[in-house]
């Protein structure tokens, strides 16, 4: 079977993008914890409900964003094709 | 050769990716009109027929009548953005209050057009960018007229070492909010695209689910979180 050297990279290219969505690992987690803290916060003062809300969404927003830098990566290597076709 | 691969076969006729819908030659020098700059086009024209329609409604107002159904809508609406502002910047809301307002509107409309059979402007990076590096502007800018000549030695504060991690840190504030704008909004439309595309034959029904969940959830958090990332990086320079 012979692999031209386009298809090679577009290979690699694929399996990089699938690398880099490992990315996605480290915010799952993160989120996870932040939200397990907010209901327990909510637990013991459900009077602050709304305040805990928007303050737990605002932090898994920011650590969203390592996860998203790996996602960009993947959209880079799979549509803008950096190393060629 | 390898170009009818599945990654070329998805990306060259596929919903999500920007396209070109008109070219147009202006001294040997060829300009695109893509989907962005249509999206971005009817965004604004919504925004602004909404605020003047707004404005004549208000005006027309008597302080005695009972207030309407449109009234109160948008009396909601500017209540709900002041105290998001007043919340976060306390005493200098008076002054932000404009800006973050009109940025949270373009940004929430822009991201539920996806609904409206749009492509999302904000699922472009040039769009995202831009938004970024206003708000680094702003920030520094801020910075400079309140602090003078000490918004350039904090950069070396605590020791003089830290410059370049300090730089960095400055620098990194557009980036950070460009990508993640841009990074939340495209895996949305990503995968629809992907789901309308490539899953076509099973696609009934329970798109909705996803739609509710990546235009209308996932939008107005992230249109939230730039307003507050603004408003807490603004409001970090000028505290006292």
């Amino acid at each position: 079977m012979n692999i031209s050297g386009s298809e090679f990279i577009s290979a690699m290219s694929a399996i990089g993008a699938g690398i880099a969505m490992i990315a996605g690992v480290g915010p799952g987690v993160g989120q996870g914890i932040a939200a397990g803290y907010g209901a327990s916060a909510v637990g013991r003062n459900p009077g602050a409900k709304s305040d805990i809300t928007s303050t737990m969404l605002l932090g898994q927003a920011v650590a969203e964003t390592t996860g998203l830098y790996g996602f960009a990566v993947a959209i880079i290597l799979m549509f803008v094709k950096p190393f060629g076709n | 050769m390898g170009s009818e691969s599945l990654t070329t076969m998805v990306a060259g006729d596929s919903s999500f990716m920007i396209k070109t819908l008109y070219t147009f030659k202006l001294n040997g020098v060829s300009l695109n009109i893509d989907t962005t700059h249509v999206a971005l086009l009817l965004v604004s024209v919504f925004i602004l027929i909404m605020a003047i329609i707004a404005r004549v409604k208000i005006n027309k107002v008597d302080a005695s009548d009972t207030p309407g159904m449109f009234q109160n809508a948008i009396e909601i609406i500017v209540e709900m953005l002041g105290t998001m502002v007043d919340g976060i910047m306390g005493k200098n809301a008076n002054k932000f209050v404009n800006y973050i307002s009109t940025l949270f509107l373009f940004i929430i409309i822009s991201n539920i057009s996806g609904l409206f059979g749009l492509r999302p402007p904000t699922a472009d990076y040039g769009v995202t960018l831009c938004l970024g590096l206003i708000t680094f502007i702003l920030v520094q800018f801020n910075g400079i007229k309140k602090n003078k000549i000490k918004h350039f030695t904090a950069l070396f504060q605590p020791i003089w070492f830290l410059f370049p991690i300090n730089l960095i840190g400055e620098f990194a504030v557009p980036l950070s909010l460009s990508l993640r704008l841009f990074g939340n909004v495209m895996s949305g439309t990503v995968l629809m695209g992907l789901i309308y595309d490539l899953l076509s034959p099973f696609t009934v029904a329970y798109p909705a689910v996803l739609h509710a969940y990546f235009d209308l959830f996932s939008g107005c958090i992230q249109a939230y979180v730039f307003c507050m990332l603004t408003m807490v990086y603004v409001n970090d320079k000028i505290a006292d």
